[in-house]
């Protein structure tokens, strides 16, 4: 990266950091006049963090991220950055800039004119020079000069990006800025973008529906769905332990498996939930377990539930299940996909790394299957187990 | 064999080419008589329609026919105030009908185009039983027809621009905000560079429109008399050359019109 990018990502974190704000939304409610997008939304964003907004279209992240940019008023609930409320303080009077989903870019303006926009609306100094500091920070110094239409998606974003994070705002939101670039070019951008935001240290607010991008990228993880926050954490925190079949279905895939909590037994690693399923003895956690009497669904991720041929050793302290027989085989290189029908008649799927310890196994294998305790998870039976189940396209 | 493929393929390459050149001397053949009959000097015939000698004189005294001029002008003036009033009406209209949902918006967006489907000479009966009505019956002039052709003006007016604005993310408007503009600045520095040549377009459209149109004129004019009135009146005792004269400039101003907004448009698109 050339010096002048380097002065400007600096410039930019400097002043974050003497005045990092928090984002903070208080009981924010947005009701159309025939749904309610958002209910009663309550979020602190510290500052300098990556925050991610992951839900499901529909689910109320744009129009969250719309209300913090001015572009919704709220109908309830306030917004706040530090001590300052900016509920309906309209959009150029707040120190927050977006990158929309479509870039936005001004088709009349060229490039340069385009970043240079907002620094020439507040009638800022030596706008060229900053103007060509971003743009080599974005790596389009050459196209200055160009219209937006003439270029590619993926400069169109770094554009957007440009034109935003120029004015250095306390808070940027990116609303889906990668939904229309394809595969390859989502995934440079991501790091990308991960680079920038470290560099210059302000909050990024990410609204997407790539759990993938957004594990990828963010520090913090809110998922939402109809309307409200189901669960909020890192990604680990949320993949390893979500405490909705939504989270648990949406951020990843689950095994969802149900059962009935038998018993609580204390133990010197701390307490166990023994759950009676389909006539085994499974034990979790208690801090996993998200009920603690009745009716549960037993979750593990698939890539935790081990699978052996009959009879060979298998790495179980504890739940072990038989009686398996393996009904689909995906090979897909780094991985193996199996579905074992169990004897209760579900299907579990079962990930596994092909080390190359042993052959892919056939169809119509029997196997036992296992998994580690401390990798289960329990969650109210009350829960739809197909909530948040993402469709494979 | 072959040079029969050979003739074969040459035609076909060439029909397209063929045709398409036929269609432009179809299109361009009256414009071509216009322009050679203003230098036609006929003073001595009495047949109109022969060239006789080349001359200057047409050029040179484009007012001689009597009355020809001030219809002209007369034209021109009410062509220019129609359009402006047309184009600024018509333009807030059209921003009303995309921007704001009110209750029978739909049936705006449908009555805008019955003046373009309505025949003329309904409209021009119509408006001129209107004016006797309230009582402009003696007064018929440049004011009524100012004012007729404000009104069928409106529609194209309407039309056109609402056509641009419909086209315009309002992501962009939203982006200038976001962007520290206020919604005045965003207007003038944002929507309305969007919106212009759609403005250009009706503004063009509205005055070529009023300062052709014959029949809702004629019906209102009471004793004003516009160019095409003119014409028509003395189309009877035989045209004067000098209104070939008027036509050509008249082709000439478009041309350049036309031709000046292809230029700054590929200039743009380079740049």
């Amino acid at each position: 990266m050339s010096l002048a990018a380097d002065s400007a990502a600096h410039r930019a974190s400097d002043r974050s950091q003497g005045e990092g704000r928090s984002l903070r939304l208080t009981a924010l409610t947005k009701e159309f006049a025939t749904f309610t997008a958002v209910r009663s939304l309550d979020l602190e964003v510290p500052a300098g963090t990556f925050f991610a907004l992951l839900g499901p279209s529909g689910c109320g992240k744009t129009t969250t991220l719309r209300m913090v940019a001015g572009l919704d008023t709220p109908t309830s609930g306030t917004i706040h950055l530090g001590d300052d409320e900016i509920t309906y303080e309209k959009p150029y009077r707040r120190p927050v800039n977006t990158v929309f989903q479509n870039y936005a870019l001004f088709p009349h303006l060229d490039i340069h004119e385009n970043v240079a926009f907002g620094l020439r609306r507040r009638k800022v100094k030596d706008v060229d020079q900053q103007v060509q500091e971003m743009l080599s920070l974005v790596e389009l110094e050459a196209q200055a000069r160009k219209k937006p239409p003439q270029m590619s998606g993926g400069q169109q974003q770094r554009v957007a990006l440009a034109r935003a994070l120029i004015n250095r705002p306390e808070v940027l939101l990116l609303d889906e800025p990668l939904g229309a670039l394809d595969l390859k070019l989502r995934r440079g951008m991501q790091i990308e973008l991960k680079r920038i935001q470290t560099e210059v240290g302000l909050t990024f607010v990410h609204v997407t529906h790539d759990q993938e991008e957004a594990m990828t990228m963010a520090d913090t993880i809110a998922v939402m769905n109809s309307g409200v926050i189901e669960q909020m954490g890192s990604p680990a925190e949320l993949y390893e332990n979500p405490r909705t079949t939504f989270v648990a279905n949406f951020l990843g895939q689950s095994n969802l498996i149900a059962g009935a909590v038998s018993s609580t037994v204390s133990s010197t690693d701390g307490d166990v939930v023994r759950v009676d399923m389909h006539g085994t003895q499974v034990s979790i956690p208690a801090d996993r377990a998200h009920v603690r009497a009745g009716d549960g669904w037993v979750g593990i991720r698939p890539e935790k539930v081990l699978i052996e041929p009959l009879g060979e050793p298998l790495d179980a302290p504890g739940n072990h299940l038989t009686g398996g027989v393996i009904t689909d085989v995906s090979f897909v290189g780094v991985s193996t996909q199996y579905l074992v029908m169990m004897p209760w008649g579900q299907e579990l799927m079962s990930f596994e790394q092909n080390t190359g310890r042993r052959p892919v196994l056939a169809t119509g294998t029997k196997v036992d299957v296992s998994w580690r305790p401390e990798f289960a998870f329990l969650l109210p039976a009350s829960q739809d187990v197909n909530a948040g189940v993402v469709e494979e396209s | 064999m072959s040079g029969l493929q050979r003739a074969g393929r040459w035609i076909g390459e060439h029909l397209v080419l063929a045709a398409g050149l036929l269609v432009l001397v179809y299109m361009f053949v009256p414009i071509a008589v216009v322009m050679l009959m203003s230098f036609n000097d006929n003073s001595e015939s009495r047949n109109v329609y022969a060239f006789r000698d080349f001359t200057w004189s047409n050029w040179a005294n484009p007012c001689r026919p009597d009355g020809m001029c001030e219809a002209v002008v007369r034209s021109i003036e009410i062509g220019l105030l129609a359009t402006l009033v047309a184009t600024l009406l018509g333009s807030l209209a059209a921003f009303a009908l995309v921007r704001h949902d009110f209750i029978g918006r739909s049936v705006a967006n449908t009555v805008i185009f019955l003046p373009m489907a309505s025949p003329e000479i309904v409209m021009g009966s119509s408006l001129l039983a209107l004016f006797v009505a309230g009582g402009f019956g003696g007064r018929l002039g440049f004011v009524t027809i100012f004012i007729a052709h404000v009104m069928f003006c409106l529609s194209f007016v309407i039309v056109t621009v609402k056509a641009r604005l419909s086209g315009l993310d309002q992501n962009l408007e939203q982006a200038a905000m976001d962007l520290y503009a206020s919604e005045w600045t965003t207007f003038w520095r944002v929507t309305f560079p969007l919106v212009f040549p759609g403005v250009a377009a009706a503004a063009l459209l509205s005055f070529s429109l009023s300062f052709d149109d014959f029949i809702i004129t004629n019906l209102n004019a009471g004793q004003s008399v516009t160019f095409p009135m003119f014409v028509w009146g003395v189309a009877q005792r035989g045209i004067p050359m000098q209104v070939n004269v008027v036509g050509t400039v008249m082709f000439l101003i478009s041309l350049f019109l036309v031709v000046g907004n292809m230029l700054v448009t590929r200039k743009k698109v380079a740049a």
